[in-house]
C-alpha cells in the first residue's frame, strides 16, 4: 500500500505527462492523444515507482526490468515518460513528430531515442517481442521483469494469441502484459467494430493468471501492479485487463473514439491544459 | 580456377548443411539459440536441440510469433536463428519481419529451406518464388542463397559474425556438392573460370546447372565467364563489373521469379554502370506445381538447356 503523498506525487507526475501529451500533439497537427491520456496513469506508476530500470539506457536490459509499447501510435505518453524520468532531454519532445527528430510518430529504434527496444506501430507484434526478451531472462538467470502494454482493438490481431498460447505454454511468470480496456478503437466501440467478447475468459483459458484494475485510479493501478509483480515466478504469465477511458483527464477528449487520432486546435489545446496542472514544468514549446 | 576444377564430391542437401552448420556455431558461440515452427525434421535442426536443449524453442505453428520472440532474444544479446519453410519464413511473417526485426536492426537470421520449386511434390503452395524479392527490399537486409551442402554450411557459421539481419535462404533436394576447400565470405562471389564470350552469374541451386551448361558450352567452343554469386545483397558489384568487362554479355541464373531476384540485382547494377545484354533464366511471372525438382526445373526454364540457350541469346545480341 503507498502513502497518500506518494499516490498524490505519481498524479502530480500524471499531470504534467498528461501536458506534454496533449502539447506534444498540438505543436505536431498529428498523434493520438487519446490512448495517451488513458494509459498516463498507469504509465507513470512503472516508470516512476514499478519499474526497477535504468535511464542511462543500454538495449540489452540486463538486470533491469524492461517495457516494451505494443501499440505504438500512443507514443507521446511514453515519450513524456522516458524524458521525464531521464532517458532525454525534455526539450526534445518538441521535436514529436518533426523532421530528423528521434521522436517518430510512432517508436522506433532506428534514431536510437534512448528506451525504445524495438519499433512498434504495426499492431500485434509487442507480445511476441517481449516474451522473447523474457526467454533470454529465464536463459540468462535474470530475475527481472518484461512489462508490455497493448491496446484492446490490438487482441483483433492474431499474432497476439500466437504469443499468449507460447507464453503460457513456457511458463514465461517474468512478464506481466496489460491491456489498455478503454473499449474504443479508431472505426468506433469494439463492441460494434468485432467484440473481444469474454475478454477475460479467453485469457484465462489461455492459461494466464487474470487480473482487473481501474487505470485511470492511481491507487488502484499501483496496487494492481504491485499485486501483478508479487504473482510473478509462479508458472504463470500475468495480464491486466486494465479498464481506461480513452482521452481520460480532458474532458471533451474522455469516453470516445473520436479523439484517437486527432490534434488538438489552439483553443481546444487550452481548455485541456486549464484542467491539468503543471507539476514539472513544460518543456519549451518548438518553433513553428 | 576453370571448370575443370570443379569436382562433385558427393550429394546432400543444402538443408543438411544448415543443420551442421547451425550445430558447429552453437558450439563456437554460446549466444546462438535457435527457433523452430513444428518443422524440427525438415530444418534438420535436430542435433542442435540435442546439443543445447536449453538454447532451442519449439514455437510451433506460429511463425508471426516466432520471429518477435527472435526479435525479443536478439535485444537482450542472443543471436538468434528461426528455422521454418522459405514460404513460411517471408510471405507469412513479412511485416513481422520489416518492423520488429529489420526497421528495429535486430540481430536474427532468418533460415529458410524449401524455397523453390526443387521442393517437388508439395507444390506452389510451398515453393515460393518471391522470397528473394521481398527481402532484398528491405533496408539493411543481408539476402544470401547459397548453392551447394558446403557452402550452406559455411554460410550458416559466417552469419553469426555478422551483425544485422540475414534472410539465408536452402533447399530440400539431395544435391551436388563442389564447393568443398571454397572460401566463404558474404559478399564476395566466387569466380568459377574466367571466359571471354559470355557472363554466367547464378546463385543457389541453379550452380550447379550453370556449371552443367558451361561444360557443354566449352565443348561448343564458348568461353564462359563463370561467377557464383551467394550473397544477393550486398551484391558483389566488382566481380560482376570486371566479367562483364571481358564478355560484353551476361545471363543470370536463379530459382526464383525473374522479378525482384538475383537477375533484376544485376540488371540495376548494370543500367546504372554498363548496359550490355542479359538473359534472364528464371520464372517467368508462374507458380510452380507438383512434380520431381529436376522435372520443375526443367519445365520452368530452369535446366542447364535453359542456361545454354540463354547464353547463345545473350551472344548473339551483343
Amino acid at each position: 500500500m503507498q502513502s497518500s503523498a506518494e499516490l498524490q506525487k505519481l498524479e502530480q507526475i500524471a499531470s504534467q505527462v498528461r501536458r506534454d501529451i496533449v502539447r506534444m500533439v498540438f505543436y505536431a497537427s498529428s498523434g493520438h492523444p487519446g490512448g495517451s491520456l488513458g494509459c498516463a496513469d498507469f504509465m507513470t506508476s512503472l516508470f516512476f515507482h514499478q519499474m526497477n530500470h535504468n535511464p542511462s539506457f543500454k538495449m540489452e536490459g540486463k538486470n533491469e526490468d524492461v517495457f516494451f509499447l505494443s501499440n505504438g501510435h500512443i507514443s507521446p505518453v511514453f515519450y513524456s515518460v522516458l524524458a521525464r524520468s531521464g532517458y532525454f532531454p525534455i526539450e526534445e519532445l518538441a521535436s514529436f513528430r518533426f523532421i530528423n527528430s528521434r521522436l517518430q510518430g510512432h517508436p522506433a529504434t532506428h534514431e536510437g531515442l534512448p528506451g525504445i527496444r524495438v519499433a512498434s506501430g504495426s499492431l500485434g507484434q509487442g507480445i511476441s517481442v517481449a516474451a522473447g526478451m523474457a526467454l533470454a531472462k529465464k536463459l540468462d538467470k535474470d530475475p527481472s521483469l518484461v512489462y508490455v502494454l497493448t491496446g484492446d482493438g490490438e487482441l483483433q490481431e492474431g499474432q497476439i494469441w500466437e504469443a499468449a498460447m507460447y507464453a503460457a505454454f513456457n511458463k514465461l511468470d517474468n512478464i506481466i502484459v496489460t491491456v489498455d480496456w478503454n473499449g474504443q478503437q479508431i472505426d468506433g466501440p469494439n463492441d460494434k467494430v468485432l467484440s473481444l467478447g469474454d475478454l477475460k475468459g479467453k485469457w484465462i483459458s489461455f492459461g494466464w493468471d487474470v487480473m482487473e484494475a481501474q487505470g485511470n485510479d492511481m491507487k488502484s493501478i499501483v496496487e494492481a501492479v504491485s499485486d501483478a509483480k508479487s504473482r510473478t515466478g509462479n508458472g504463470k504469465p500475468i495480464v491486466i485487463l486494465m479498464h481506461t477511458q480513452m482521452g481520460f483527464g480532458v474532458d471533451f477528449m474522455m469516453g470516445s473514439h473520436e479523439w484517437h487520432g486527432i490534434a488538438p486546435n489552439a483553443e481546444q489545446l487550452e481548455k485541456a491544459l486549464a484542467q491539468l496542472p503543471e507539476s514539472l514544468g513544460d518543456y519549451p514549446a518548438p518553433k513553428l | 580456377m576453370t571448370l575443370n576444377d570443379i569436382k562433385e564430391t558427393g550429394k546432400k542437401a543444402t538443408r543438411d548443411g544448415f543443420g551442421d552448420g547451425l550445430l558447429a556455431v552453437g558450439k563456437s558461440n554460446n549466444s546462438v539459440v535457435a527457433l523452430c515452427a513444428d518443422l524440427l525434421g525438415s530444418l534438420k535442426m535436430g542435433d542442435f536441440k540435442k546439443e543445447f536443449p536449453e538454447r532451442f524453442f519449439q514455437v510451433g505453428i506460429a511463425e508471426a510469433n516466432m520471429m518477435g520472440l527472435a526479435a525479443g532474444l536478439a535485444t537482450a544479446g542472443k543471436i538468434p536463428y528461426t528455422g521454418t519453410f522459405a514460404n513460411f519464413s517471408t510471405g507469412r511473417v513479412y511485416d513481422q519481419i520489416r518492423q520488429s526485426i529489420a526497421y528495429s536492426d535486430k540481430n536474427v537470421k532468418i533460415c529458410a529451406s524449401h524455397a523453390g520449386v526443387t521442393l517437388g511434390e508439395d507444390g506452389a503452395t510451398h515453393q515460393i518464388l518471391e522470397d528473394v524479392g521481398m527481402m532484398k527490399m528491405l533496408p539493411g537486409m543481408t539476402v544470401i542463397n547459397p548453392c551447394d551442402y558446403e557452402q550452406t554450411r559455411l554460410a550458416t557459421i559466417a552469419i553469426a559474425e555478422h551483425h544485422g539481419p540475414v534472410y539465408l535462404r536452402f533447399g530440400r533436394p539431395s544435391w551436388p556438392i563442389f564447393t568443398e576447400g571454397m572460401p566463404f565470405v558474404i559478399g564476395k562471389g566466387i569466380q568459377l573460370q574466367e571466359g571471354t564470350d559470355v557472363s554466367i552469374i547464378a546463385t543457389g541451386h541453379l550452380v550447379w546447372k550453370a556449371i552443367e551448361a558451361a561444360r557443354i558450352l566449352s565443348e561448343r567452343g564458348i568461353s564462359v565467364d563463370l561467377i557464383n554469386i551467394h550473397t544477393i545483397k550486398p551484391l558483389d558489384t566488382e566481380i560482376i563489373l570486371n566479367s562483364i568487362s571481358r564478355t560484353g554479355c551476361v545471363v543470370t541464373a536463379e530459382e526464383h521469379q525473374r522479378n525482384g531476384g538475383l537477375g533484376d540485382s544485376v540488371a540495376q547494377l548494370l543500367a546504372l554502370n554498363k548496359p550490355v545484354p542479359q538473359e534472364y533464366v528464371a520464372v517467368n511471372d508462374s507458380f510452380g506445381e507438383s512434380g520431381k525438382p529436376e522435372e520443375l526445373l526443367e519445365k520452368y526454364g530452369m535446366g542447364k538447356k535453359d542456361v545454354v540457350s540463354a547464353a547463345l541469346k545473350a551472344i548473339s545480341r551483343k
